[in-house]
């Protein structure tokens, strides 16, 4: 039974949120373009502009989830890498203002005027053109992922410590991004798009699109990850995430394995903060900040530790909630929710919100069929004599 | 004259190993040969330096002087673990160490002797001989009728003999077993003496253990340590009337 990776990765259960995430990309345009805004099917701008945001956050979450859920590696800098995506977006939608801006240089954008710069740094060239913008979004991610875990995981840095260097990264990355001479705008970060491959960022079928892509971004990154765990790869991360010393004397580089999935993880965050700039029309530092990257640990842990789906749901649950309580009467209580919610799930749902799904289900299928695993009864009563048995000291 | 036709001989050999923790000589001055195709025993007291020698063969600590030679070519002390895994050295821990979370067909699968890189992981599909080598593991470990089940819910016995399995199925030249008998009941420890005799037809073993019934079980050459040197070697019966062992080890 030989299978192709593709067909390993699809089960009935992907399949249907690769079906659910491909219907949301075409028909939540549709209604807010082509449905009237007085039919009640009419999806406004608002939600499509909302839900488009929680999307790029449901890529970084599954990034999140891949290196995390599968390896291992808790990441707490995973912002830093959306954020570097989005700079690089942003950059390119700097250039494209051109003389539109405030003081009408046409190369130099108003920040690096307003700080009297004469010349374009060398760093900003070549932005103006987007396949660039788009490489960069990639490159810069996964080149810093790479010389970063080259680094860290060469060195055998694992667990709490790892975690702590992945926190002064996306640190240090912010204190570096609000210098005004470092040459990305400062403090206030890159603003006032005007257009996006000569279509107006600010536009309703602008805004639909880029919800499409991000829907359709989200896919491909979940196929990606699928296909990653199911193969032989994903059991070999999942081996390294439970006993990296065991994997290591079978054979394996487990620096190799880190650094690959690492490194991929990074550049799908990437892409997560591209997508995300030209729908939130800003990028500053403040989206390096640490507090970032840990609540983007807490959408997985909330949605479901390894299991891909429930990262994604985890995204848009936790911040949609966050929207909810944040706006109207319950503003001042947000906090208090959210502190509340993490309890919650920390005591009653450890697994996560899918995670406890699978759960069930697994233990409601294995009551369903005992007959099929006919030694499952008889091992389990083996184990009770067997563990009683080897109570006696080992020495 | 000797010591070359030793090393020739010889699939493992150590020569004056020294490893020191903090001034403490876990390895003072160890040498030790193991013949191809043999199964050696090693005993010795707490802190004898078992296994920090398995350690230094297996590359997980570095030794401050000697040598360890693998095969009388390759110098073991310049190695990482997984260039000597690659090597055909496979070892089983004091603490069975399997990957709880997978099948105990998976765990086979993972140790299977395959492309270890990244990429050929990635785009590894199963074969049928893949499927046999991992049927003809599961029946000589006995845990074919648990293969289905993940390896976290095995018996402490059980996981013992899975990863004895997971290091057949790299498919080895030298096994190195440490203390493979811990915490077993003793139908277990002999069903564990059978296992090993029978892996030592065509694979070299190097067995630390405490349990002097089952060394005896194994019936084969014994080494004793002590404070990080070899203090008598020879079969059981010479061993265990030596001097210095009935003092240090055995007790009178």
């Amino acid at each position: 039974m030989t299978l192709s990776p593709l067909t390993q990765a699809l089960n009935r259960g992907a399949i249907a949120f690769i079906l659910l995430l491909a219907a949301i990309g075409v028909i939540v345009p549709i209604l807010n373009l082509l449905v009237p805004p007085s039919s009640p099917f009419h999806v406004s701008s608002y939600y499509v502009a909302l839900f488009g945001k929680y999307l790029c956050y449901a890529l970084l979450a599954l990034s999140i989830d891949l290196i995390w859920g599968y390896c291992g590696i808790l990441s707490l800098g995973h912002g830093a890498f959306f954020a570097l995506g989005g700079y690089a977006m942003g950059m390119y939608l700097m250039r494209q203002i051109g003389g539109r801006g405030v003081y009408a240089n046409p190369i130099l954008p108003d920040f690096m005027v307003f700080l009297n710069w004469t010349e374009l740094p060398l760093y900003w060239y070549g932005f103006q053109s987007f396949p660039y913008a788009i490489l960069m979004v990639l490159l810069v991610p996964g080149v810093l992922a790479f010389v970063f875990g080259w680094f860290a995981f060469r060195s055998r840095v694992t667990g709490v410590y790892l975690s702590i260097i992945t926190q002064a990264l996306t640190f240090a990355l912010m204190l570096a991004f609000f210098r005004n001479n470092f040459g990305f705008g400062g403090n206030n970060g890159l603003t006032d798009f005007k257009d996006i491959l000569g279509f107006n960022v600010q536009a309703q079928g602008t805004r639909a699109a880029l919800f499409g892509i991000s829907a359709f971004a989200l896919l491909i990154g979940y196929v990606i990850c699928r296909v990653i765990v199911t193969s032989k790869l994903g059991m070999v991360l999942v081996a390294i995430r439970d006993a990296e010393t065991r994997t290591r004397f079978l054979g394996y580089r487990v620096e190799s394995y880190k650094l690959f999935v690492f490194t991929l993880s990074a550049c799908m965050a990437g892409v997560a903060g591209a997508l995300y700039v030209p729908q939130v029309g800003i990028i500053n530092p403040s989206e390096f900040s640490p507090a970032n990257s840990i609540e983007a640990v807490i959408w997985v842990a909330v949605g479901g530790r390894g299991t891909l789906i429930g990262a994604a749901l985890g995204a848009v649950v936790v911040n949609y909630a966050k929207t909810y309580f944040t706006s109207g009467f319950l503003a001042p209580y947000w906090l208090f929710v959210l502190g509340g919610l993490f309890v919650a799930v920390t005591l009653f749902l450890p697994r996560g919100i899918v995670g406890t799904i699978n759960y069930w289900m697994e233990r409601r299928r294995d009551k369903a069929m005992p007959a099929a695993r006919p030694d499952a009864d008889s091992a389990a009563a083996e184990d009770g004599v067997a563990s009683a048995a080897t109570a006696r000291p080992a020495k | 004259m000797e010591r070359n036709e030793k090393i020739a001989t010889s699939l493992l050999y150590l020569n004056g190993v020294s490893v020191s923790f903090d001034g403490f000589k876990a390895l003072n001055n160890l040498s030790l040969a193991v013949e191809n195709g043999e199964m050696r025993a090693i005993i010795g007291p707490n802190g004898a330096g078992k296994t920090t020698m398995m350690d230094v063969i297996t590359g997980k600590t570095r030794p401050n002087a000697g040598d360890v030679l693998f095969g009388g070519i390759s110098d073991l002390t310049k190695l990482d673990e997984t260039q000597i895994a690659e090597l055909g050295i496979g070892r089983k821990f004091q603490k069975p160490t399997v990957f709880e979370m997978h099948t105990v067909e998976d765990n086979i699968l993972l140790a299977l002797k395959a492309d270890r890189r990244v990429r050929g992981t990635l785009f590894w599909t199963e074969t049928a001989e893949a499927e046999t080598r991992i049927n003809s593991i599961l029946e000589i470990v006995r845990l074919k009728h648990v293969r289905e089940r993940v390896a976290g819910s095995l018996s402490h016995g059980q996981k013992q003999w899975l990863e004895i399995g997971m290091l057949l199925a790299q498919e080895p030249k030298l096994l190195l077993v440490d203390e493979p008998v811990a915490g077993m009941t003793d139908a277990e420890t002999r069903q564990t003496a059978e296992l090993l005799k029978e892996i030592n037809r065509d694979k070299t073993v190097v067995v630390v253990e405490h349990d002097m019934t089952f060394v005896r079980d194994l019936g084969v050459k014994v080494t004793c340590l002590h404070e990080g040197t070899v203090i008598a070697e020879g079969t059981i019966d010479q061993v265990s009337a030596n001097e210095r062992v009935i003092e240090v080890y055995l007790g009178r």
